[in-house]
């Protein structure tokens, strides 16, 4: 599948901004958070930021961008519908839960309330992303329980790895090292569940061929010899990308190294190298590293899953 | 709305006999035609007479080559278009409830002014049968000609799929495939009509006729007797042919 950048963006963006107000929700809930405004104000807006980023950048690249509420309406069988849906109502409880704590300077009792009703909401958006891609039965490496779990434990991982950095900007140490825990063990899930999800699409037994594609399999080995047209066309550009192996491996270990191992390395240290600036600067260094990393991951996700329509242009199996 | 009609009061459809198709390509020409001016219209062209046309096609034409393990060929043209799904997949992606099916034909549509061109549908897909007009920023389809096969204006034996109807090989038939009687539904029964990729779950409507089995004697059948290659040697020949092999020599 072609990797639109739109998409990496929005899906990456919006899923640590979800991740964000999920565990800001959840802090503020148990009472591990102090409603400092600036504080409020940074990392709430931040994680508005990220998301209404992300839902902009995905509808803007909307063909007819003007009719997006349309998309609204579809929502029983539609999981694109039933995540525009989530994302719209999530912003009622979470611009509750930031009102209070910025303007009336409180993130308990209602607020929290608020917070945590947001928080599910925020998981649930998570949700119907990941089912978007999942329910998709022509693309086989989305296809599966691992495509979920991927986005649902990302999301929280990378806003965690965020707002450790913010609570350090702040001189926080106590949330920051809450947050630093909750990342290292989000990093270490995050990391086994895309082992596994590769595992998988590497090693599944391919859904439909050539053969079964043409139904001409039982006359032996289909090849194309001649295709329908001489250029590229829509379905070769949006479907048939394809990655050469060696670039994949490639990114594959740059997705584990900066997304997963040096993050949680930055993230161990911060725990015992409390003096001075340097938990901020390796939570900075672990912020910027997985960024990098989900972002080739992202890439990888779209680029490395083949459609079914390729088996009529020369693909052997998906 | 995008939900599937429980069910359909007909399944109309197109059978394209693999056996005969010629892969002229006439069909995919005459679609263009047809719904560049029909529901659907304009049927975008980029870059027409440049070094890398491309535009949207409702159908399509490949040619493919098969090899058994006895290293025997056979070369099978292959037509490929919507396949008006009974369980379609790009109807339910669909958030707009643009993409639909109707309850009457079955046959599965695209409402281009609430379309908002997201291209979910075309990713549902297996068989590449959407595609999406950059130009208008909405997704197209093929619509089994639904502007020519009701159309009152025009004789009755040209109310049926512009594929169908250009057809010079006759490769391509229409009907109701959910009525066992149509001549469709006959025609598939008789030859073994098949569905493409039915591991996708998608129950196609329409059909292909699988080739016929080759009569070059594999099977015990009556082949076609091969000519020898002619004697070089004039030894067994006549007189007359060994003085005229003489002269030409
Ligand atoms: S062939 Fe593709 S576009 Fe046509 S109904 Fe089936 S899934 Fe939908
Ligand atoms: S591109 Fe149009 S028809 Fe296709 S799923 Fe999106 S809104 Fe529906
Ligand atoms: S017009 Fe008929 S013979 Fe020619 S490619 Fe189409 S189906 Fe085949």
């Amino acid at each position: 599948m072609h990797p639109a950048k739109s998409v990496i963006f929005f899906t990456t963006a919006s899923g640590a901004g979800y991740g964000m107000m999920i565990w800001l929700a959840v802090l503020a809930a148990l009472g591990e958070i102090y409603p400092d405004t600036a504080l409020g104000i940074v990392t709430l807006g931040l994680a508005f930021a990220l998301i209404v980023g992300g839902l902009l950048s995905s509808t803007l690249h909307l063909g007819r961008p003007e009719r997006a509420w349309r998309a609204l309406s579809q929502w029983r069988s539609s999981w694109l519908s039933r995540e525009g849906l989530a994302a719209i109502i999530a912003f009622v409880p979470l611009g509750i839960f930031a009102f209070a704590w910025v303007v009336m300077g409180t993130n308990s009792g209602l607020a929290a309330l608020g917070g945590v009703a947001g928080a599910a909401m925020s998981l649930l958006t998570l949700y119907c992303t990941a089912m978007i891609y999942a329910s998709l039965r022509p693309i086989p490496a989305w296809h599966n329980g691992w495509t979920v779990a991927g986005y649902m434990v990302l999301g929280p991982m990378s806003g965690a790895v965020l707002l450790t950095v913010i609570f350090h900007l702040f001189g926080q140490s106590k949330p920051a090292a809450l947050t630093a825990l909750l990342s290292l063990a989000l990093l270490a899930t995050g990391l086994l569940v895309k082992l596994a999800y590769w595992n998988l699409v590497r090693n599944e037994m391919p859904v439909s061929t050539a053969g079964s594609a043409t139904g001409l399999g039982h006359l032996g080995r289909v090849e194309m010899t001649g295709s329908p047209h001489d250029s590229d066309n829509y379905l070769l550009r949006e479907m048939g990308f394809r990655i050469a192996r060696k670039h994949a491996e490639k990114l594959r270990t740059i997705a584990v190294a900066l997304g997963f191992v040096l993050p949680f390395l930055c993230l161990l240290a911060t725990i015992y190298l409390t003096g001075g600036l340097v938990p901020l600067l390796l939570s900075a260094l672990a912020t910027l590293s997985c960024a990098t990393g989900l972002t080739a991951e992202r890439w990888l996700f779209f680029a490395e899953a083949k459609h079914a329509v390729t088996l009529y242009y020369g693909e052997q199996a998906v | 709305m995008t939900s599937l009609p429980e069910k359909t009061d007909k399944k109309l459809g197109l059978v394209v006999d693999l056996d005969i198709c010629v892969g002229c390509h006439a069909c995919a020409v005459n679609c263009k035609e047809w719904n560049a001016g029909a529901k659907s219209a304009p049927l975008t062209d980029y870059d027409p007479y440049g070094k890398k046309p491309d535009g949207v096609w409702f159908n399509r034409v490949h040619t493919y080559e098969t090899t058994d393990d006895a290293g025997h060929g056979q070369t099978v043209h292959f037509p490929r278009s919507c396949l008006h799904c009974e369980d379609a997949p790009c109807v339910t992606v669909c958030p707009t409830g643009a993409s639909y099916k109707r309850e009457e034909d079955g046959i599965v549509l695209v409402n281009e002014d609430i379309c908002i061109g997201c291209k979910l549908c075309s990713w549902a897909c297996p068989y590449g049968a959407r595609e999406y007009d950059e130009n208008e920023g909405v997704m197209k389809k093929c619509t089994l000609c639904i502007d020519k096969i009701y159309n009152e204006n025009l004789p009755e034996e040209s109310r049926v799929p512009a594929c169908v109807s250009t057809c010079p090989a006759g490769a391509r038939s229409f009907g109701d495939l959910g009525d066992p009687e149509s001549e469709v539904s006959k025609l598939v029964a008789a030859r073994g009509g098949y569905d493409l990729m039915p591991e996708q779950g998608t129950k196609p409507v329409n059909k292909y006729l699988p080739p016929r089995p080759r009569q070059d004697g594999r099977a015990g059948d009556k082949a076609p007797r091969m000519l020898e290659h002619a004697d070089d040697s004039t030894e067994s020949a006549g007189l007359i042919a060994r003085w005229v092999d003489k002269i030409l020599s």
